[in-house]
């Protein structure tokens, strides 16, 4: 059991779980209060080690301090940043001290503790919060130990379990589904039609993943031209879809026709012109903007905003059942990482 | 003969052993849906190929010639075919579950040959006569068989993962399966490499044939030359987008089905060759 004056590994903080979004968003340490807390921390008497993982959902101080009181006065300094009183934080608050400290880095790096379960943006975010400690010189035996086993071990739950397996979000399913049917994205050709949000995501998502040429199409063509600019893509008039279809991989439709754009007879007249690729139609388009015979055509492949919307629902399924598993498995590792990291807490940091 | 202890046969259970720890390691994966153990199918195909290879030779030597004179050893050589072609294949494109679906073939091909004494009753002692030119037009012919086969394997994987992409299951065995476009290509490539390669094998075939027109059974030159017309065409035709996708792979498919039943057809046809000097040679 953790003493109130013995060195200590602890972690304070608040995230997705703990505090709404109105105080995380206080709590967020941009603008330069990241700077300012870290100046703070760095005078901080009793705190030996510390590393601060600051992301949309999180902020965490991991720290090996001399005692309680240290990370009381952390507290205090982290509330005086922020400008929020200490009663509010208290309620938010997370708090937790060697092995639960360790285990819940471990479940952070692993993507367990995500709002979207199983997310790989989380590990690169700790490692950035490691690294950028190192660099400060921030952090000591016990830090580098209990992240470097993290990633480890973040690794080998990714690898062993279901937990990160499938893509969660309509515009990444669509592009899953695309790496189903081309193997290799740099090659395709893609034309998002509609200059609207999720046409937008879910070009940029391809762009992400290494498609070779975008083209945008609207029906006002300046929305086009805006949209192709942010993308580094080509803008086309929409009249010019129809004869240019066949020359597409990738169609992801999203305009607000109240009638489909592409007919069963575009997309015949364009697989006869094509060469034999498939062609892959994505239509986030409500109402739909693709007559849903075209999926009858050989070679060619449509889903529609409800398909993938079913894919990502039955995705977070399956890593919501691997959890359980993600957990054990972390369990045993922060176990054993805490018995090789508590030994040396009060050795390398000796009480006073 | 006797090769390290062992008989033929003993190689070639061994082997078929081998093919089947491989195709029941992948499906245990497939079960528990995991991502295939790639490296250990990878490896025990490979021990199967260096058994199957060992048993094939001590049957060589047995035989006096290229061990293809009855259906057992045709089965035998289709499955060795498609599993060498796969380890150069996988190898080299890395095509996720060709590995379980070659093991499943060559377990399937091996273990029917190895199960059906009648396949093995009557063996051919130097059955092409010491002429290596025949010999060679057969097993050319045969190791055409075995990329045909190869070939079948990636059609059904092509038709399976359509099946997946058109019907939204995209789960289970599907989740593991290659690409729509790699399929395509890797089977274009087997077409190509397994026609040029029987065009080889009866352009071979033919000089002998022209020496002697008798040599050859008709029913024999009909099947062979019908199945060649047949792959030969179905390349032309994809090769100018007449034939694509599921349309290909079914055809695919029902051609190497018709080219396999066949096999026992030909081999029941076939004329003994007069023995050479050499294969008297080997006889005594």
């Amino acid at each position: 059991m953790t003493d109130a004056t013995s060195p200590m590994l602890f972690l304070l903080g608040a995230t997705h779980h703990t505090a709404p979004l109105e105080v995380r968003e206080k709590l967020a340490l941009a603008g330069g209060k990241l700077e300012a807390l870290h100046e703070v921390l760095r005078s901080l008497a009793g705190l030996r080690e510390f590393a601060v993982l600051n992301t949309c959902n999180r902020v965490e101080i991991y720290g090996v301090a001399a005692g309680l009181a240290t990370v009381d006065q952390l507290q205090a300094s982290l509330c005086e940043i922020n400008q929020i009183e200490s009663a509010v934080f208290e309620r938010i608050r997370l708090h937790l001290c060697d092995h639960s400290a360790v285990q819940h880095l471990i479940e952070v790096a692993a993507g367990v503790d995500s709002q979207m379960i199983g997310e790989t943006e989380i590990l690169g975010q700790v490692k950035e919060a490691y690294a950028a400690a190192q660099r400060d010189g921030t952090t000591g035996p016990i830090l580098n130990r209990v992240f470097q086993k993290s990633f480890q071990a973040a690794k080998h739950v990714r690898t062993h379990t279901a937990i990160g397996e499938g893509q969660i979000s309509v515009a990444t399913v669509a592009v899953d589904l695309a790496l189903k049917i081309f193997g290799d994205l740099q090659p395709c050709h893609v034309l998002v039609l509609g200059a609207g949000e999720i046409g937008e995501k879910t070009a940029r998502a391809f762009r992400s993943r290494g498609a070779g040429a975008i083209t945008v199409a609207s029906r006002t063509l300046a929305h086009a031209e805006e949209l192709a600019g942010s993308l580094s893509a080509r803008a086309i008039p929409f009249e010019r879809v129809a004869e240019g279809l066949s020359g597409f991989d990738i169609a992801v439709c999203s305009t607000a026709a109240p009638e489909p754009v592409v007919t069963q007879a575009m997309a015949a007249a364009a697989m006869r012109r094509r060469t034999p690729r498939p062609l892959f139609f994505i239509d986030l388009a409500m109402p739909r903007n693709i007559a849903p015979d075209v999926a009858d055509l050989a070679n060619v492949f449509l889903y529609n905003l409800d398909d993938l919307a079913k894919i990502a629902e039955e995705n977070l399924a399956l890593r919501q059942a691997a959890i359980d598993r993600a957990r054990t498995l972390l369990a045993e590792k922060a176990s054993a990482l805490w018995q090789q990291v508590a030994p040396r807490i009060g050795a390398d940091h000796p009480a006073g | 003969m006797i090769f390290l202890g062992l008989g033929d046969r003993t190689w070639l259970w061994l082997a078929s052993a081998c093919y089947l720890i491989g195709f029941a390691l992948g499906t245990a994966a497939l079960l528990r849906d995991r991502r295939q153990p790639r490296l250990v199918v990878y490896g025990a195909v490979a021990a199967g190929f260096i058994l199957q290879t060992v048993g094939l030779y001590v049957r060589g030597h047995a035989v006096g010639g290229c061990p293809i004179g009855n259906t057992f050893e045709i089965f035998q050589f289709t499955a060795w075919s498609s599993i060498s072609l796969y380890l150069v294949v996988g190898a080299t494109f890395r095509l996720s579950l060709l590995g379980y679906f070659t093991s499943c073939l060559s377990t399937a091909l091996t273990l029917a040959s190895l199960a059906t004494p009648a396949w093995d009753a009557t063996r051919h002692v130097a059955a092409f006569g010491g002429n290596a030119w025949v010999e060679f037009h057969a097993a050319l012919a045969l190791f055409s068989y075995g990329v045909f086969a190869l070939l079948a394997l990636t059609s059904i994987m092509y038709l399976l993962q359509t099946y997946s992409l058109k019907r939204k299951h995209l789960h289970g065995l599907f989740s593991f399966l290659p690409s729509i476009l790699e399929l395509d290509q890797i089977s274009v490539r087997l077409l190509v490499t397994g026609v040029i390669l029987m065009s080889w094998s009866l352009g071979v075939g033919s000089v002998h044939w022209m020496q002697d027109f008798s040599s050859v059974d008709h029913a024999k030159l009909l099947i062979t030359t019908g199945v060649w017309i047949a792959y030969t065409a179905a390349m032309a035709l994809r090769l100018w987008s007449r034939l694509i996708s599921q349309r290909l792979a079914w055809t695919c498919i029902a051609l190497f089905a018709i080219a396999l039943l066949s096999l026992p057809l030909v081999n029941a046809s076939r004329h003994p060759v007069a023995p050479t000097a050499s294969a008297k040679a080997v006889k005594t």
